[in-house]
């Protein structure tokens, strides 16, 4: 698919860097066009995401095969003739998506589109708010979108610094300590990729079929393939130190991101200090690069050690979902509460991940997406009661229900959503996860203490619920108007795509299948076969 | 009718209630009398689907199992494993064929019957949309053909008793009830759910008739009879939750909470209804052990049920603490192997006890006006108490009150005597065939319990002195819209609608005839008594049983009426002499009491303490990270000031560096035999050396560049345009040395590998 001879990847990608182009030159005080601007820009994005989504093929599987990856472009991107020291060096422009990318991607168009109708109220210095915000929607596609390790490595940067000036800038009473600390744990995960990232590309090589010569090469799928390992070579072998090394160093740079405890404490700082819109990008997509991340990288390229790994990996899930629950519970704020509960909800991701068969990988993917609408649908909540009362004390409300019921219905829906009510899409991602961890019996005592978890999110999602909406009408917030057709606008459509994907999951799990069980297939080649059952 | 049709006409009578909740919830406002009219229409024609459902069922397909699937999920190829889906689906078997009738007829009663209760509510129109989930809730579980429909409408009869019991959420009391109601229910459903996992892992579907099949085939979860056992267990923990048994039993009497018509759907036709079909629906799977453990918790909820009963004085309390204890009952049926009687119970239950809260309701609605008339705004209309000689002025409602008295307290011509009759005789047959005798003495002393307290509640309710005269003066019977139900109710609680027959002292009939034991698929070694055997003990013992069970009803009887009646026997002279026990009853054995010290203020004070960890620990050591490093980079340091926990390790730590740093060097320079000059010269050299190094820990060996980090807090508060405070950050170097960082970071990365 293409348009204008430029892949529709390309466009979806590089659409937001126009559209903040445009932003840029709009004389300052345009407010409104700036905002039409950037609703228009992501509203396209979105446009193409659904072209996309019709024209995917669930058959093909991608991960490690380049043939089977969709809408492909590749090009040679740097190319510096061989020096002295380091040879000849070759990074390519290579997108292309497959099954699990492809619901990122979906979710990553979707989510900007609702942060721009969110930040719809922000009046301080708007036209770099809005720049910055599109030159954010433009890393996270392209983290999600690259398939080349460097260019990978180089949206990640770029998400990084406009993330870091929109807490900054924009956000709350402490927002300065906020940013700093994101910025700074993000920045030492990404020393850690980049590390095991040039560890890796002196590893590899690829034939280069114009010379002959054998060639490094950044290209993630030729990381993936064993036989491109050069023998001898650093990470060369199976199960050495120097690949486990190499796998913590990722693990911990993508670690930090999910966040997985215990890299969780800049995740309530930033989310309590954030702008709404900025929380919903945070919790919405942001998240989401870690365990991609891990899912994209540490497990096709270091399958032998994902493997060996796999109970680690559960434990933390476990530390995640129950510890973080239980921080949740104990929270006065509004916002940290959220925040917390996306700690709980990830780890139900890790969980999958660690169940290593196709349900639990299907159920951490579907998870990713459905946390992204979910949690998007919480954080917008909280800025609703925010706007109007300026605060988020849990202990300041009540009675709501009374006063604004179009709000609360929407609000049942969403922290239904949350506790994982069957009928909408998060019971289906955490009941997958759950089914495929419990069938490895390596982590199957895990599975069962973690599913602790479900009782502790419906009764603090309940808590919440009944101290800030039920009860008597509360005089103080007797005023309060509300909620607008711009807000429900933000939230009706992510509460219609959680209320079908809870009926219908295929619609998009079936997109995922070939690639899930290709990734298993991967990790199970490696290495003993996981304990499945027959 | 052909077996399609049937199966469409079960997914339309599934619908209909979905629908008339979609379009109350959303529309009512936009109705005449916001929509009730629609959901009760909606109710009463899924009635009229589900009857010519189960007569076409009971008669044309008598023997067989009409269900019919749908691809949901597809797994695509699964590594190890092959193609994988999950199916959906939905069967009409005679279970759940009798079981929609039950629902749809309670349900759509109590539609008729709120009409006239809950006449100007605030959320009229609300109420009967969440009445239209409930019912396609409980549907859900009735028609579904596997454990995964069966989870998740499960799920949503939680979340609807939610919607329903919380319906007057102003009350602080309703909503503690309602979110007490759902996260009770979740613990029990957990089990449930593990259950279902470990069926899964085995059987790799949710169906319910692959899963038996490979059981009888000899396939049991990891080749073992105990998991086997477990996974019963645990699938029964989710009958646990919903049909309140103990220890989950306490979310149940708080739900009277709810507006009494949605008692009455929550105790007679959903909700609790669901945890004994689903015992039912999983008999077949269920080893001896597991059915053991099934019986003897049925049997603990129901002792304790029914001596919790007798010390209420509440109307709904006595009714709500007699469902557990019924339940319990219908339960322990089960688990000692009486299938049909078990079953049967609920049936019968369902109609008396819909009709006895109806009842209430109607009582409690009288109360109410003739309080409200009297502009009486502290007694409670709900205590029995209060009432006394109601008999006169509420005919209606006095005699169908009575009827279902007589059918829960098993007396003959009631469908009570023939399904409880028979549940007891199970217990004796159990006795007999495994030794455990205990079950079937409690079983026939809660049945003389029962008697004793529900004629406790009918005469202080109905008999007797008034409790005020002007107040009953005041009482009218309740309009038409009301009292119908409890005329139909009150036929459905006679023998003969049950049975087909004439003679009231035998259960068989169309129902028994309907509902056969199922046999075992159990390997035989973990199996309970077959089929053959249960029948033949059970016959021996039926005798007896109908003697014992009636003998311990008229007992119950005549005490209620010597003790509150005739008044031979002193109530409060009894309640005084046992004091310790009365007060033990009226609070219900403590379990509130229990779970709050134990499980909530248990899990409350972890939160907190891991919120103090969170906090203080976890991100104590990256805020002290960040400040050793700025103290080593930059000479600040506030270290001690900071008193977090992360200052206070890295002192420690260097504060140990710097003392084992002093001792290598004192002691490397120290000669091997030294004089006690030399020991003190050199121990001085090493305390010198080791403050020293403490020193340049603690203040810091840089000053790197101070003004970078306070010229830029300055410059973001001074300059709060975009433009002014990128450009300004990039000049004051932070990006510039984030981006000479990276860079640095890759030359160095690549000399390093290369």
């Amino acid at each position: 698919m293409a348009f204008f001879g430029i892949g529709v990847l390309t466009w979806l990608t590089f659409l937001p860097i126009l559209g903040m182009l445009l932003v840029l030159v709009l004389p300052k005080r345009s407010d409104e066009t700036i905002k039409w601007t950037a609703l228009a820009v992501t509203g396209l994005q979105v446009v193409l995401a659904i072209m996309v989504y019709f024209n995917f093929r669930p058959d093909l599987a991608g991960i490690n095969d380049a043939e089977s990856m969709q809408f492909v472009e590749r090009a040679v991107w740097i190319d510096i003739p061989s020096t002295s020291w380091v040879g000849r060096i070759q990074i390519e422009y290579f997108l292309g998506i497959d099954g699990l990318s492809f619901p990122m991607v979906l979710l990553t168009a979707l989510i900007s589109f609702i942060a721009v109708i969110a930040s719809w109220k922000i009046d301080k210095a708007l036209k770099g708010y809005m720049a910055m915000l599109l030159l954010l929607d433009t890393g996270m596609m392209g983290v999600f979108v690259a398939l080349d390790f460097f260019l990978f490595y180089v949206f990640w940067e770029v998400m990084l610094l406009p993330m870091y000036f929109l807490i900054g800038i924009w956000g709350g009473p402490r927002r300065e300590y906020a940013a700093i600390k994101f910025f700074l744990y993000t920045l030492l995960g990404s020393v850690l990729m980049l590390l095991a990232m040039i560890a890796l590309y002196f590893s590899v090589t690829v034939l280069d079929p114009s010379t002959g010569d054998r060639l490094h090469t950044f290209n993630m799928l030729a990381m993936m393939d064993p036989a491109n390992f050069v023998e001898g070579s650093l990470l060369a072998g199976a199960g050495t130190a120097f690949r486990q090394l190499a796998y913590l160093g990722l693990f911990i740079g993508f670690a930090i991101k999910v966040p997985i405890f215990p890299f969780h404490t800049w995740l309530p700082d930033a989310h309590v200090e954030a702008p709404t819109a900025i929380s919903v990008i945070l919790a919405g997509v942001l998240l989401k690069m870690g365990t991609y991340g891990i899912l994209r990288i540490c497990y096709p390229m270091f399958p032998e050690i994902a493997q060996a790994w796999v109970v680690p990996l559960a434990i933390l899930a476990f530390i995640n979902i129950v510890y973080g629950a239980l921080c949740a519970m104990a929270q006065q704020d509004f916002k940290k509460l959220i925040a917390y509960s996306s700690v709980s909800h990830m780890g139900i991701v890790l969980l999958g991940m660690a169940a290593m068969n196709t349900q639990g990988m299907m159920g951490a993917v579907f998870q990713m997406f459905n946390h992204g609408t979910i949690t998007a649908m919480l954080f917008l909540i909280v800025g609703v009661i925010y706007d109007r009362a300026h605060t988020r004390d849990l202990n300041a409300f009540g009675g709501l229900a009374l006063t604004m019921p179009k709000y609360t219905g929407v609000m049942t829906v969403a922290f239904f959503a949350a506790l994982g009510l069957p009928g909408l899409s998060g019971f289906i991602s955490e009941a997958f996860s759950f089914l495929g961890a419990f069938q490895n019996e390596q982590i199957r005592i895990i599975t069962i203490a973690s599913t602790l978890g479900i009782v502790l999110t419906a009764a603090y999602m309940l808590w919440t619920l009944q101290r800030v909406f039920l009860g008597q009408k509360n005089e103080k917030w007797g005023a309060m108007p509300d909620i607008d057709g711009r807000e429900l606008a933000a939230l009706v459509p992510l509460g219609i795509i959680v209320l079908a994907l809870g009926l219908y999951p295929s619609l998009l799990l079936s997109s995922m299948s070939a690639s899930m069980n290709q990734l298993i297939e991967i990790v199970r080649a490696a290495g003993p076969a996981v304990a499945m059952l027959p | 009718m052909n077996p399609e049709t049937l199966l469409s006409l079960s997914l339309a009578t599934l619908l209909l209630p979905l629908a008339s909740f979609v379009i109350l919830i959303f529309f009512s406002r936009r109705f005449p009398r916001q929509g009730d009219w629609l959901g009760t229409a909606i109710a009463f024609t899924a009635l009229a689907t589900a009857l010519a459902i189960a007569i076409t069922k009971l008669t044309a397909f008598h023997d067989e199992v009409i269900q019919a699937n749908l691809p949901w999920v597809d797994f695509g190829n699964v590594p190890g494993v092959g193609p994988l889906t999950i199916q959906l689906g939905i069967m009409v078997d005679n279970l759940s064929a009798i079981m929609l009738v039950v629902v749809m007829i309670v349900s759509s009663l109590v539609h008729l019957f709120s009409i006239g209760y809950m006449q100007g509510d605030v959320r009229y129109g609300r109420y009967f949309a969440y009445l239209g989930i409930f019912t396609f809730s409980m549907l859900g579980i009735v028609l579904t053909n596997n454990f995964f429909m069966m989870y998740v409408s499960w799920e949503l009869v939680g979340l609807s008793s939610y919607l329903l019991i919380g319906h007057w959420f102003e009350k602080r009391s309703a909503s503690d009830a309602a979110k007490k109601a759902f996260i009770v229910n979740r613990v029990g459903d957990v089990g449930m759910f593990i259950g279902i996992l470990i069926l899964y892992a085995t059987y790799h579907t949710f169906t319910f008739d692959p899963i038996f099949a490979a059981i009888r085939a000899g396939q049991i979860p990891m080749g073992s009879e105990a998991w086997l056992t477990a996974a019963g267990i645990l699938v029964f923990c989710g009958a646990v939750g919903k049909s309140a048994q103990f220890p989950l039993h306490v979310w149940l009497p708080d739900a009277m909470e709810g507006p009494t018509p949605v008692s009455a759907l929550i105790h007679a036709a959903t909700m609790v209804a669901a945890g004994v079909y689903l015992v039912t629906r999983t008999f077949a799977m269920l080893t001896a052990d597991a059915l053991m453990f099934i019986a003897y918790i049925g049997a603990a909820t129901a002792f304790i049920a029914a001596t919790i009963a007798i010390a209420q004085n509440d109307i709904k309390k006595v009714l709500a603490y007699s469902t557990v204890s019924q339940l319990g009952y219908m339960v322990m049926g089960l688990g000692v192997g009486a299938y049909t009687a078990g079953f049967f119970h609920l049936s019968t239950h369902a109609m008396f006890k819909a009709g006895l809260f109806l009842g209430s309701g109607s009582v409690i609605h009288a109360m109410h006006h003739a309080l409200h008339h009297a502009h009486d705004h502290h007694t409670d209309p709900q205590d029995i108490r209060n009432m006394g000689g109601l008999r006169t002025k509420m005919p209606v409602t006095f005699w169908t009150f009575l009827i279902y008295t007589l059918a829960i307290s098993g007396i003959p011509l009631t469908s009570g005597f023939l399904s409880k009759d028979e549940i007891l005789a199970g217990t004796l047959a159990f006795g007999d065939l495994t030794g455990h005798a205990i079950i079937p003495i409690v079983a026939f002393f809660v049945a003389g319990l029962t008697a004793f307290y529900m004629f406790r509640l009918v005469i202080l309710t109905f008999f007797g002195k008034p409790a005020d005269e002007h107040r009953l003066a005041a009482i009218h019977e309740s309009p038409k819209v009301m009292t119908v139900p409890l005329i139909v109710f009150a036929a459905l609680s006679v023998f003969a609608v049950w049975t087909g027959s004439f003679n009231p002292f035998s259960a068989e009939g169309w129902f028994t005839e309907a509902m056969p034991r199922p046999e075992t698929v159990v390997p035989a070694s973990a199996a309970a008594a077959t089929n053959e055997v249960w029948a033949e003990t059970s016959h021996h013992v039926h005798g007896p049983a109908m003697v014992l069970s009636l003998i311990m009803a008229s007992t119950g009887i005549v005490l209620a009426f010597v003790v509150f009646y005739w008044k031979r026997i002193n109530a409060d002279a009894v309640v005084a002499r046992l004091k310790p026990l009365h007060t033990f009853l009226v609070n219900k054995w403590y379990f509130d009491e229990l779970y709050d010290a134990t499980v909530i203020n248990g899990t409350l004070a972890v939160t907190r303490a891991y919120r103090w960890f969170d906090e203080t620990v976890v991100d104590g050591i990256v805020n002290g990270v960040a400040r050793w490093t700025m103290g080593v980079t930059l000479g600040k340091n506030d270290a001690w000031e900071g008193g977090t926990f992360g200052s206070i390790a890295y002192l420690l730590v260097t504060g140990l560096v710097s003392v084992y740093a002093g001792w290598v060097l004192a002691s490397s320079l120290a000669p091997a035999d030294p004089t006690f000059g030399q020991l003190l010269w050199y121990g001085l050299l090493g305390l010198g050396t080791a403050g020293l190094s403490f020193f340049m820990f603690y203040v810091g060996v840089g000053g790197f560049d101070n003004t970078i980090v306070d010229g830029l807090v300055n410059l973001v508060a001074t300059f709060a345009g975009f433009t002014g405070i990128v450009t300004r950050r990039i000049q004051t170097g932070k990006v510039q040395t984030y981006l000479a960082f990276v860079l640095l970071g890759v030359m160095v990365f690549f000399l390093w590998f290369n």
